[in-house]
This record gives C-alpha cells, structure tokens and sequence, in this order.
C-alpha cells in the first residue's frame, strides 16, 4: 500500500487488516506512556488548503505516538494566498524531505492528482464532497467495537448526504463490509443521480428508526439554509433531527453516531448526544488509533529483508 | 517459532520443512521445569517476579514457564505478554504484519522481569523488548529466559536461563513450541 485515497482501493479485506491493525495502537493509546518508536525519523507534512482542526489534530497526535516528525502547511499563511500552485506547493515541500503527505482540499480528486506528482505517500484527509477514508475506518472500528461486527448491521445515514464526503465513504466502507445502509433525507439533499451506490433511500425517518442497528447523524451545515435547500433549520429538525421522541423509537442495542462537529439542537438533541448510546466520544479516540494504523502500515512497510532472515 | 515469524523468514510463502527433533514434548517440559528452579534460586524466591513473554512464540512458553516456576514456589506471579512490534530496528525494511497483543497487567517499576522467547539468535528482537520495557515502567533488573539459544549474535545480548544451546547455520530454521523443539528450513 503506497497511498491511501479511497477505502474503495482497500477492499473489504484491506479495510479488514486496517481494523486488526487498529487494535495494536489503540492498546498503544491506552499505556501511561502512549508512544512508540515505530516512525523515528519520518516526517509526515500536513498539507491542508481547507481549514479542518480536528482531523489535523488526530492525524497530530497519531503521528507524534508513532515518533514520526510533523510539518504543518496551513493555507492562510502561506504562499498559496500569494498564488502558489498545488504543484509547486506539493514539489516545495517534497525537497525538504518529507515520507508523506496528509492532503485536504475543497476539491474532489487534489489527492489523486498530488499522488501522481509526488514521491510521498500520500492520504486523503477529505477532498471536497468526495471521500474521507480515514473516517470511514474509524467508523468501521467504533461500530464493530459497540456492536461486534459491521456485517449484516442495518445503518441509516441520515442527513446532508449531497455535500458529505464521510457519507461517501462510510457508504462504501459499510457495504465493502457486509452492511445494509438505508440514506434518509430530504431530495434536495441527496445526491441527484444515486445510480451504482448499494443503497435504499428513504425520506421518513420515523419509518426508518425502529428497524435499524446504527443511526449515523450527519452535520447539517448552517450554510445550507443561503442555499434554500432546507426551509429552515427547525423545519430539517422536526422531520430528521435525532429527537429524544425518535431515539425511543431506537431498538435498545441501537447506537447513534456522528462524525463531528454536533450541532446540538439541529440534527441531534442535546440530550441525546450524551446518552450512552452514543458513540460520538468513542468515534474520536479511536480516531487517533485508525490514523496511527494508516501512517504505520503506509510508512512501516518495506521488503528489502526479504533475503535475510528474519527471525531472532 | 510462531506462526508469524514463519510468515517473516524467507523464502516468504514458504513452508517449514523440519529436518531432525532436538528436543521432544518431555524435553521442554524439563527444561522449563528445571529454568524455573534456576529462577527462584537466582531470585531467592518469586517476590516481585513478573514473567513477559514476546510474542508469538515466547507468549505460550511464557505461560507454562509460570506454572512451573508456580509448582516451585506457591506465591501468585505477574504474568504477560509483550509485542515488540513497534520498536524493531527493521521497521520500513519489510511487510506490516498485524500486531498481537501487548499485555502487561502491572507497572513494572520495582519488579524483576523474566522476559521468555522461544530462540534467541540475532538479539534484535531483545534489544527491541528492553527498549519496549521502559514505556512501562522501570524495572530492578530484567532477565532474560529462552528455550534456545541458537547462537549468530549482532548485538551485545546474552540470555540468563538457557533450555538449551543449538550450533545452526545462518539459514536454518528452529521452530520451538510446546510439543517439542525441530531444525529444519524453508522452503517454497
């Protein structure tokens, strides 16, 4: 694996070995101590043209428990505002002698393209509307860790599915894995064309609520109100915000995610983030784990033993 | 030698192909009956012992090390396993495998630890464990207990309890498990 850019290139079995590798750093993440020297002397450089704190903050720590040195390039101080390719940016930093490249951008495919001019491994931290894999896996990891396995679990996506690179992602993450995803949203907020994805789709959560396994509660961006694609917030919460009524509906075992930042009060009632159903917490802590696997397994493989003995 | 570090000896996707029995099911057994005396005399006793096997292999030996030494000295003993994983000096020279579990109950501070595995040969995988126990504590003393000492040292290692000492060439293989001790090779 030299690069990871969708969890479509992982496969199930990819993404099953990322999940058992997973295991390791979250038993890392638990010492006193939660550092090893397994990435002494790499360097991963952050290379983010669109604001993001808590992804960046995850793949920071997961690199610093690795040992691996870090390099931040964030936009607003940088020569990107002076009128800096996405090329040059990718070569400058390159020559200073970086092993990886964790990429967000608000356009769908920068990753792809930066992988084809550059030496580094390269990870998608989220490119546009397109996908974000390392949500994806963390995902994964925080349901079959609640609920015991992904496959055959019944998950409704519920929300802004048309601006939402996690729900990309998620969706093909899950059905890789054997789930049964249900999409629930307003038609102005689906995709127009949902040919090719292996879901159903519904507009009536209620319906929904009672035969699922996980409702996973996605971010309604305020934005989207300029956009008039919602009549207006409280009409998005009163037909698909996670209200306490709807999570009684919930089958007991049933658990909520969401992939951050909560809008308390819109798409999730406050009380209802803090049951102990949700996993929200859990998504974040494991987060730092699934993105210490991705930089291990990316920067911690080679084959040049192959000739010597290994063992001893 | 476990199952992973098969996976790791080339030629890789062979298979092991033992060549002569060096010890038999009863010979382990001894051994370890005889390793755990060593370490309750050496100690004067258990207190404060903590056994760590490396995975894969040292991890079972680890186990029956403890109960041996427990038939020896009734006093309850520490005992855990230890992925060095993490901390090789080979890491980026080959293939991520995934890890096994790393599980030490106790902080280490104070104690003295047996590390257990089932060969000692280049000492890398011990330097790496030496360097893994000090994230979990910062033991009296560290000791070092493995079934066979095979020999081909790299680095400045020497074991403290020996099942038992075996001349190899480079490229020969030992696989240790509980059932008995075989030489052999791999082979495609």
């Amino acid at each position: 694996m030299t690069n990871l850019l969708s969890v479509a290139d992982l496969g199930a079995d990819g993404i099953e070995d990322m999940l058992r590798l997973t295991d390791t750093f979250v038993e890392v993440s638990r010492r006193q101590i939660p550092r090893v020297p397994a990435l002494r002397g790499k360097t991963v450089a952050w290379l983010f043209f669109e604001d993001s704190t808590r992804t960046r903050l995850s793949f920071e720590a997961a690199a610093r428990r690795l040992s691996a040195d870090t390099m931040n390039f964030s936009v607003s101080s940088s020569s990107v505002n002076k009128g800096e390719s996405v090329r040059d940016t990718v070569q400058t930093i390159e020559a200073m002698g970086v092993d990886c490249v964790v990429v967000r951008h608000r356009s769908a495919g920068v990753p792809w393209q930066i992988a084809t001019w550059a030496d580094a491994h390269v990870v998608n931290a989220g490119d546009g509307w397109h996908e974000h894999p390392t949500q994806a896996l963390l995902d994964c990891y925080t349901l079959r860790e609640a609920l015991g396995s992904v496959e055959g679990r019944r998950i409704a996506i519920v929300g802004d599915v048309k601006h939402s690179r996690v729900a990309r992602s998620d969706v093909l993450a899950f059905t890789l894995l054997g789930a049964e995803v249900t999409l629930v949203a307003p038609p102005t907020l689906l995709p127009p064309s949902l040919e090719g994805w292996p879901v159903t789709v519904s507009n009536d959560l209620d319906a929904v609520l009672p035969e699922v396994d996980v409702v996973y509660l996605l971010r309604m961006q305020r934005e989207r109100m300029h956009e008039a694609l919602v009549p207006s917030l409280r009409e998005y919460t009163a037909q698909y915000g996670l209200t306490r009524r709807r999570v009684a509906a919930l089958d007991d075992a049933a658990i909520v995610m969401h992939p951050g930042p909560m809008n308390r009060g819109v798409e999730i009632d406050a009380e209802v983030a803090d049951l102990p159903r949700s996993v929200v917490v859990d998504q974040v802590r494991n987060g730092v784990a699934v993105r210490m696997a991705v930089l291990f397994k990316l920067l911690g493989s080679g084959t040049a033993l192959t000739e010597e003995v290994a063992d001893g | 030698m476990a199952d992973r570090e098969r996976r790791m000896a080339p030629p890789f996707g062979g298979v092991f192909v033992p060549r002569a029995e060096v010890m038999d099911r009863d010979d382990v057994h001894r051994a370890l009956r005889r390793i755990a005396h060593e370490i309750v005399e050496r100690n004067q006793g258990v207190d404060r012992l903590a056994v760590i096997g490396l995975q894969t292999g040292g991890a079972p030996l680890a186990r029956d090390l403890a109960s041996a030494i427990g038939e020896v000295d009734d006093s309850s003993l520490d005992v855990g396993t230890l992925d060095v994983a993490l901390y090789r000096d080979d890491i980026g020279l080959r293939p991520v495998v995934a890890e096994e579990v790393t599980d030490i109950p106790v902080d280490l501070t104070d104690r003295v630890v047996v590390l257990v595995d089932d060969v000692l040969f280049t000492g890398r995988t011990i330097r790496a464990a030496l360097d893994a126990l000090t994230d979990f504590g910062r033991p009296r003393s560290v000791q070092l207990a493995v079934m066979i000492d095979r020999g081909h040292r790299e680095l400045p290692i020497r074991p403290d309890y020996v099942g038992k000492n075996l001349p190899t060439r480079r490229d020969e293989v030992v696989d240790v498990t509980i059932d008995g001790v075989h030489l052999g090779e791999m082979r495609k």
